[in-house]
Formats: C-alpha cells, structure tokens, sequence
C-alpha cells in the first residue's frame, strides 16, 4: 500500500484511552479477578468466572461504543472513519472492531464451557479467567496494532497467557507437556519473528506498517532481490505462519491440543488462532504489501502443504482432540487460499473470505469442543473417539448438535462452515486460481471423512460406558449459542456477509478494500 | 393454494419432521402413524398439480414460480426460486408417490429409533423435492448437498451388516462429484458476473449466458458438472458405491435410492449440462464418450446382475443397467430419445421401487436375502408372487408394462440417431429378462425346499397398499403414456433446439414459442412464460420429430401424442 497513514496526532489525548478502553476494561477485570479470588472459599469459585463474563459483557458495550462512534461519524460525511491513538500505534478501524467482537465471543463461550470442567478437575482458580481476559487484551492488541512493536508485546501477552492455561491441569502429564513443548516452540518462532520484523526496522527505519510498506515500495523499486528483504520477509513469515500453525511450523498445535484442557483447547483453536490471523493479515496487506508478489509463491506451497498434512493426519487420529487440532490445520490450509487469490486490491472476496471462515469457526469449532468438554466426567478423560460412542444414547441433545458442529466443519450447506469454503473457493475462481479450488475441494472431501469417523462412533456404535453424560446451564447456554450460530450464519448468512464486508470497507457491489485504512 | 403448491409440497415432509420431534419417542405407534399421515399428505398435496399442471403443459419454461431472485442472500445474488417444467413435474409426482409408499412400508421394519427414523425420512422427501423444483443454482446445490445427510444416516444407522462403510462411501462419493460441481457453478456465477456486471444464481440467467463459454473451458465445465452427475446416476466407472449403498440400505432407504436419489444426476445432465454447454455436449467425441460410458453400464450392469447371489446385489446393478439407458437416451440428443429417457427414469422409479420392495418383505420373514435359501415361493405366497412377476416383467420390459414404453423409445430415439448404439443397447433388453427371469425361477418356481420357507405369510394389507399404486402406474404407462409425452413433449423439444438449433422439424415451433431470441445459439427456455395467446397454441399435428424415419408399424408414442395433441381435448381429463 502506498498510502500512508498520515493523520495521527504526535501526542496523546483522552479519546486514546476510548480506543483502548475495551482493553483497559478487559485488565481491570483481570486483576480485579485475582485480587477477589484471594478472598473466595473453595465452594464459591463460580463467582470468578462470572466476574469474568462481565467483564467480557463490559468489554463488548466499550465495543459498542465504538462502533457507535464509527456510525456518527460516517453519518457526518466521512466515508470511513478509522481512528488511531498513541502516536499512531494503536488503530481502531472495522477491520479491528470485526475482530473485537470474535475475540469477546471466543472467549465468552470458552468461559462458559470451562466453568464446571475446572471444577470437575479441581483447579477451579481465579487466575484461569484472568489468564483468559489478558489473553484477550493480547489479541486486540495484535488486530488493532499498526506498529510492530505494539503487535509483538500484544502477541506475547497473549501467548505467555495461553502457555500458562495450556499447562494449567498442573496433576495431568499430558497438560504438563503440552504446555512445555507450547512454550518452547511459541518462544522459538516469537523470536524468530522478532527477528525478522527488526530486520525490517532496519530496512525501513520505522515500526509503523503503513511507513514500512511506503519505505519497502522504495527499497524493492532499486534493488528488487535485496537478499535482507528477502531473510526478512522469510523469517516474518516463518514467524506468522508458526503463529497460525501452518505446515511445515504446525507441529506443536496436535500436542497444545491435546494436552491443554479441553475448554482452553477450543478457545485456542479460535480466538488465538483468529488472533494470529489478524496479525497476519495486518502484516501481509499492510506492512509487506509490497512484497506481495515474494510471499505468495510461498504461501501457496505452504498452503498446498498445510491441507495435505492437515487432512492426511487427521484420518488416522483416534483422539478427538488431536483430530481436531489436525482438522483446524486443515482449516488454515483453505484460509491461506483465500489470501493467495486476494492482494485486497483488485480483489478482496479472499480476504472477506478469511473474515467469515474465522467467524463460523468460532462457533462450530468451539461447539464441537464444547460437546467433547461435556464428555469429561468423573474418572473419565472422554476425548478419544471411542469415547464419544453411543452419545447418541446417552445424550441424543447434544449427539445431534455435534453432527451440526462436524457437518458445519466438513462444510455441508446449509450450515455456517459452507460459507467459509463458499467464498473461498469463489475468490479462487475470480482470480483464476482454477487448479488450487480444486485441490481445495478435494480436499475438503477428504475432511468429510474424518469427521464423518466421529459421527459414526456417535450415532451408530454402542456406548462403551455407562457413565451418563450432564450437562450445567452455563454448558447448555455455550451450546445453545454455537449451534444458534452454527445454523442461523448457514441459513440466513446475508447480514454477517455485509457485516464482513463493512468490516473491509466493501460497500456492497465494489469488490476491493478501497477505502480501508492503509 | 395454487400460487404457493410448490412451496407447500415440498415443505409439507419438513413440517412432519418438525411435529414429530415434539412427540416423545417411546410412544413408537403414534410416531408410525404422524410419520404415515405426513407421508401420504406429501403426496396428497402434490395430486392438486396434476390438473393444474396438465393445463399449462404446452407453455415453455417454468411455471409456477415462486419466489425472486436474490430475496434469500441478496448479497450474493441468490433466491429461493422455485418452479417446475414437464420434467421436474413427472420427477416431483414419482418422489411424493416413492415416499409416501417408502414410508408405509417400514412399518415393520423399523423398530429401533423410530422417532429419529420417520424424521430423517421426511427430511429427505424435502430435500430431493427440493433438488427438482430449484430455479436458482445455489438453492438447487445446498438441497443437493443437503439431502446427503439424511441419506447417509438412514444407512448408516438402519442399514445392514456392513452399513458403516456404505454410508460413508456414498457419502464421499457423491460429495466428490458435488464439490467439483460447486467449482463449476462458481465458473459459471463469475462468468455471468463477468458478462453481464450481474451476480447472480438465477437459472434463467445463466441459461443465457452459459453457452456463451467456449473452447477448452466449457470443456473442463462440462467434465466438472459431469463427474458430479454422473456418480450420482451412477454410470459406469463411478457405479461401484451403488450396490453397498442398496445393499446396506434398509428397504424404504434403498426404494428412496434407487427410485429417487439416481434420478437426480439424471435430471441433473438434462436440467443443467444440456442446456449450459450445449456445444460440448454436441461435440462428436464427448457424446460418443458418454454414449459408450451408458452402454458398458447397460450390459456390465446386466452381466454382473446375472452372477450374483444376493437378491437386492441383483437389483442394484440392474439399476446400473437401467440408468444406463436413460443417460443413452439423454445424450442421444433426439426428442425421442430424451423423452423416453425421462419415461424411463420414472418406470425405473417405479418398478425398481417396486422390487426393492419385493425383496425387504421375503427379507422381514426370513432375514436373509440369498437366493438359494428359497425356492417354490409361489406355493406359499400366491398373491406376492402374482405382484413380483408383474413387476418383474415391467422391469425386463415387456410391452403393455411401463418398461417396454421407456426402452422402445429410448432405443428408437437412438436407432435414428446411430444404429450401432442402438445395436449395443439391445443386449441389455435380453439379459434384463434373463437374469429377471431366471431368478423369479429359482425364488418363486418348483418345490418349497427348504422347510423354513413353508409358513411364510402371504402379503398382508398393508404391504399390499404399497404395491397396488406402482402396478396401477405400470399399467397405466405401459397401456396410454399418452398424456406422459404429452407433458414431456414441450420441455423435450425445447431442449433439443436448445442443444441442436439445427434439429429438423423443431426450429419453427421453437421459435414461435420464442420469439424473444433472434438467435438460435443462445437459445434458452425462457423464465417465464410469455403471455402472448399463440404461445399456448400446441405445435401442429403431423410435425413429427423426424418426418419419414420413425417407424410406423411399431407403436411411436411420442409422434402420435405430439400429432393428436390438439385434437385430443377429451385426454385433458387425464
């Protein structure tokens, strides 16, 4: 992008803080969490993650607020608005606001679905939904940032937070290791990252994206195979794609899986992995647009990779977790397709794409980890495909939702996980990309499979345990509301398509992010 | 009722499922009984369309049309369109029929997971009803997709011994061809988006702007449309999830499958390939390819039939065989042909219907389907082997019985065009009665042997309810299928011009039905019916399709009913 930004203020003022506030509220909370925790007897636990639900409610009316903010504006004859605060580092446009609003769901549902599995694994403690909330600050830090220096501390906030929480079963091997092998890998690539984004500082003397897009333009216009844009560009590059948990960096997500605990598992596999693509995105349309025509060959084999090996692997797991981690690899597979046919410039339905993907895989994926949340019962772990056997029997409500979720996942329309693919697969056809849409279909035929395996264990074996599958209100309420959003974005997806494309700065009937902030 | 009889036939099935998951599912009878009347009511509201569809027989396009483009996802440009021509029309009447009878007849058969049973049935009824009325391709690919899932759950949870890798095979086979389906629709969508500034789904539109895709494109379209057609048909290569699919299937799954479930992907070939690629399906290798692909499935289909020992294996690939007639018919690219391969699709609806049925009742007495575990059936079952032969013989073929209408058409229509197809397609009609035949021999003929077989009830009344309409439609097609080619007789012809502008004996009438599109090449049916009164004037008698070649002394259904068409007022009472 050429344009720059160019309308920041040198000093700070009372509205940087409105920008902020739903991270500053999400922070009170937080601590606010640990410091009452401190007070709580044993029996009393519940009340820290209702404390947290409303400091996620809080969190999203600040949103609100903001986006209201943004209605009056444009009201008054600004096309877009977009505002920035603290000296030009911290960016609330759509594109932001789009990924506020996931985030708070995320987590929202997570905490919902956590709240009686703590106590079944006696770690009902305030510092999980502390934990939780500041990872959230994290990630609207890395959607919202527009320095890398902001992007990077919002992604070690919410990465340190989530090592933590993946380890967080302290009595569990499994939880212990997953953990361990989390944080070395995350630290590993974070640096590796970091790297490359200094190396960039270097290259272009600023940590402001819009700057190092307009001084990379320049760098590439006389040496066009500068060897340090290249190192730079690959090392960002390993860094993110580490983040997303791309093939070949994917191999510590099946571990992270499997080991953290289920509820922390879901919100991983959407919240944190949404985060990790707003960052992304961020990265690649704004700072290194110039570098386009260097990532993409790259991003095509890599994307190419990453539905071979997620598929692939998935078909032989036994272990719903580890399917599930495989799966959402698949996922990110199709996700990188829409970003190799769209630049956000002469086409942006790939970018819209990843928008609306990561939207209904907030809700199908995170129902999917919700039923599987349920399975854990007393003395049984419940998260191996054996496991879920007979559900039908035992739980025929949440049997038939699962089939929703793993129908939804294996992108079967009517359902919400169609509209993913749908735009995908569209944007690749718009764009000529004839033979990866049908590598991608292909593949999602293969996904089919494996999620298929599930829903026969689940509805066409017997139980292998009698042990009855309860499920709480709060539980009952987080699967209301992903299925709800599982079967409404399916059927009537028309108000969350112009949502994503207001988000983008798409006026219905033009096809580019023209007016979206650069 | 009559602006909105589409909607409500196809969501009448859905409102049943709805209303039987209130009931609670231990009270199985009551279940049986809502899901019955819900049955029978999908097809009771279907019988108004009769009359009112036979008065509108003779207008081109779709009528009854509900809905508007783009009032579902106007975002993307997609409605939920709905309307029928004379060819969804005869396929909508064979689903209602198939299912209300599907549904009677698992009375029995069904005694686990009622509840979830009669659900996931009417569910399906809604989405194949679906998949034949959509105008809008989006709507036409997400009932496609759709109504897998049913599918998939009525085999994998009542179906046989192996039912896990059945379901899950057709499962995936059918989602490969839609997927690459979907890529295809895309291209086409984006194209239309590319010629006309216009995105949009609307099957009226694309028809126009389709054909207009030439070279290697429309090629690679052509392919991608037809691997999803063609799995679900099955043709030849692509056959082999239809007999674990049957075989697994519980009865009713497997009357759905073969009576409905294939006709789709021919339906699908004649709705959708003809008319968007009509150049490719006129170029001489690609027809030939498809023609060949059709008779190595009519006699592979029939051979393999021949050597099988199971009783329902036989009648799956007897399906393979019979499909493969219908897709010779529908890229013989004559009216003839086309007609008769629509004939022949519902005959086979019918009359295969009607042996999977056969079989699930010797199957609900003695729980096996080996055909040397019986013999001398008709010692001990008089009245069920009267049926079973009438239907067997409607199946081989046999003139007066719906069969012999459909093949005989078929194979003139193909004569005319090439008689070497047609040479190679006749093998089918013998084996047909030679496997038929020589199983009722050994099922039904000489000594009960076998001492279990020697109290078999005969068949009660219910299990006769389920036979007396399929033999009443055999007969009925196989002595007047008059008024049959009569409603096919405008879509047909229509098409044809479409895929052949130069046609001899078509163009005019065409034409004069459309006088919209000077030019032939991108001739489509229209949308809507054009108001004009000639439009509804019928083509004039003695315009056969081939003036001079069809032969006289034989029985030529489509010609007579084309030529006493308009003076045939008394055969609108039907």
């Amino acid at each position: 992008m050429t344009t720059s930004l160019t309308t920041f203020s040198l000093s700070y003022s009372s509205t940087d803080y409105l920008l902020a506030l739903p991270m500053l509220l999400l922070t009170v909370f937080a601590l606010g969490i640990l410091m009452i925790d401190l007070m709580l007897p044993q029996q009393w636990k519940r009340v820290n993650a209702i404390t947290a639900l409303i400091g996620v409610a809080f969190s999203s009316v600040a949103v609100v607020k903001l986006h209201l903010v943004y209605h009056a504006a444009e009201k008054q004859g600004i096309a877009i608005a977009t505002f920035t605060g603290f000296m030009g580092s911290l960016v609330v446009d759509r594109f932001a606001i789009y990924f506020f609003y996931l985030f708070l769901m995320g987590a929202g549902i997570a905490i919902l679905m956590s709240m009686r599995y703590l106590e079944i694994e006696h770690e009902s403690h305030g510092e999980f939904y502390a934990l939780m909330l500041l990872s959230v600050v994290g990630m609207m830090c890395m959607a919202a940032g527009y320095d890398i220096v902001l992007i990077f501390i919002g992604l070690e906030l919410m990465a340190i937070s989530t090592y933590v929480l993946v380890g967080f079963l302290r009595r569990d091997k499994r939880s212990n290791e997953a953990a361990l092998k989390y944080l070395l890998l995350g630290a590993f690539s974070s640096g590796i990252f970091a790297y490359g984004l200094s190396l960039f500082y270097g290259l272009t003397g600023s940590t402001n994206l819009g700057q190092i897009a307009q001084k990379l333009q320049e760098v590439i216009a006389t040496r066009p195979n500068d060897p340090v844009v290249i190192f730079a560009l690959l090392t960002t590059t390993t860094g993110l794609l580490f983040k997303i948990a791309a093939v070949p960096f994917h191999q510590w997500a099946p571990d992270a899986y499997e080991g953290a605990p289920t509820s922390i598992t879901g919100f991983m596999s959407v919240a944190v992995k949404s985060a990790a693509w707003a960052m992304l995105l961020r990265i690649f349309l704004f700072g290194l647009y110039p570098l386009r025509s260097m990532y993409v060959p790259l991003l095509i084999f890599v994307a190419i990779a990453t539905m071979t090996g997620g598929n692939l692997a998935a078909i032989t797991q036994d272990n719903l977790k580890r399917l599930l981690a495989y799966s959402s690899i698949a996922h990110v597979g199709y996700m990188l397709l829409g970003l190799i046919a769209s630049d956000g410039q002469t086409n942006s339905t790939g970018i819209m794409a990843i928008m609306i993907y990561l939207l209904v895989y907030t809700f199908m994926n995170l129902g999917a980890f919700a039923v599987i949340t349920s399975l854990r019962r007393r003395n049984i772990i419940g998260d191996t495909v054996d496991d879920i056997a007979g559900l039908y029997f035992k739980a025929p409500t949440e049997a038939i939702l699962m089939l929703i979720f793993l129908l939804s996942l294996a992108g079967i329309p009517p359902l919400a996980g169609f509209w993913g693919k749908y735009f995908i697969f569209l944007a690749l056809i718009q764009t000529g990309h004839y033979a990866l849409a049908a590598i991608g279909v292909l593949y999602s035929v293969v996904g089919l499979y494996y999620y298929m395996r599930i829903a026969n264990s689940m509805l066409m074996r017997q139980p292998i345990d009698a042990e009855p599958v309860h499920t709480r209100p709060a539980m009952r309420l987080a699967l209301t509301i992903t299925a709800a959003g599982t079967v409404v974005i399916g059927l009537f997806p028309n108000f969350f398509i112009n949502v994503t494309n207001w988000s983008l700065g798409l006026v219905q009937g033009t096809q580019h992010m023209a007016g979206m902030l650069r | 009722m009559y602006n909105h009889i589409l909607s409500i036939i196809l969501f009448t099935p859905l409102v049943g499922a709805v209303l039987l998951m209130l009931v609670p599912k231990e009270n199985k009878d009551a279940i049986r009984w809502i899901g019955n009347i819900f049955g029978f009511l999908g097809f009771a509201v279907s019988l108004p369309l009769i009359p009112w569809f036979w008065a509108l027989k003779d207008r081109a396009g779709f009528q009854f049309v509900e809905g508007a483009p783009n009032n579902w996802i106007p975002s993307i440009g997609s409605g939920y369109v709905i309307g029928i021509d004379g060819i969804s029309f005869l396929l909508i009447m064979l689903t209602t029929l198939l299912g209300a009878i599907s549904i009677l007849s698992s009375w029995n058969a069904i005694q686990e997971r009622v509840k979830e049973y009669y659900v996931w049935f009417l569910v399906l009824q809604t989405g194949m009803l679906g998949v034949f009325m959509a105008n809008d391709m989006f709507l036409f690919f997400v009932f496609w997709e759709a109504m897998l899932v049913p599918m998939y759950l009525l085999i994998g949870i009542w179906g046989g011994p192996r039912k896990l890798y059945a379901a899950i095979k057709f499962f995936l086979y059918t989602l490969f061809g839609s997927v690459l389906m979907l890529l295809g629709i895309l291209f086409l969508y984006f194209h239309h988006h590319t010629l006309t500034g216009v995105y949009t789904f609307y099957l009226p539109d694309l028809y126009a702007t389709a054909p207009k895709i030439g070279g290697h494109a429309a090629i690679w379209l052509f392919f991608a449309f037809f691997v999803g057609f063609a799995i679900k048909v099955p043709m030849f290569p692509f056959h082999t999830w239809l007999p674990d699919a049957h075989v697994e299937a519980p009865t009713a799954g497997s009357v759905i499958l073969a009576g409905v479930l294939l006709k789709m992907g021919t339906y699908g070939l004649i709705r959708f390939s003809l008319p968007f690629f009509p150049a490719v399906a006129m170029t001489p290798w690609v027809r030939q390819f498809v023609i060949v692909l059709s008779l190595i499935a009519i006699i592979y289909g029939a051979l393999v039939s021949l050597m099988q020992k199971d009783m329902k294996k036989l009648v799956a690939y007897s399906s393979v065989s019979h499909l493969g007639f219908c897709t010779l018919g529908i890229f013989a690219l004559s009216p003839l042909g086309l007609s008769g391969s629509v004939l022949q699709q519902i005959n086979h609806g019918i009359s295969t219907g009607a042996l999977f049925l056969i079989v699930g009742i010797l199957y609900e007495r003695r729980h096996t389907r080996e055909i040397a575990e019986y013999g001398g059936i008709s010692n001990v079952m008089p009245v069920y082997a009267t049926i079973t032969l009438i239907m067997f013989m409607s199946s081989m073929g046999l003139p007066l019985l719906n069969g012999f209408v459909g093949e005989f058409t078929i194979l003139q229509g193909t004569f005319m065009e090439n008689k070497v197809w047609a040479a190679w397609a006749v093998p089918g009609v013998i084996l047909a009665a030679a496997y038929l035949l020589w199983l009722y021999q050994r099922v039904f003929f000489g000594p009960v042997n076998n001492p279990k077989n020697e109290k078999l009830l005969d068949l009660s009344g219910r299990e006769l309810a389920t036979f007396i309409p399929l033999v009443i439609v055999a007969f009925w097609i196989g002595l007047y299928p008059k008024p049959f080619f009569q409603i096919l007789a405008t879509p047909v012809n229509n098409l044809v011009a479409t895929v052949r502008p130069d046609y001899p004996g078509l163009a005019k009438p065409m034409l004069a039905a459309q006088p919209v599109n000077p030019n032939p090449e991108a001739a489509t049916p229209l949308p809507e019916p054009p108001k004009a009164p000639e439009t509804q004037k019928p083509a004039t008698p003695g315009d056969g399709q081939k003036p001079g070649v069809a032969t006289k002394q034989k029985p030529a259904p489509v010609n007579t009913a084309k030529a006493n068409l308009a003076a045939a007022p008394a055969a609108l009472g039907k």
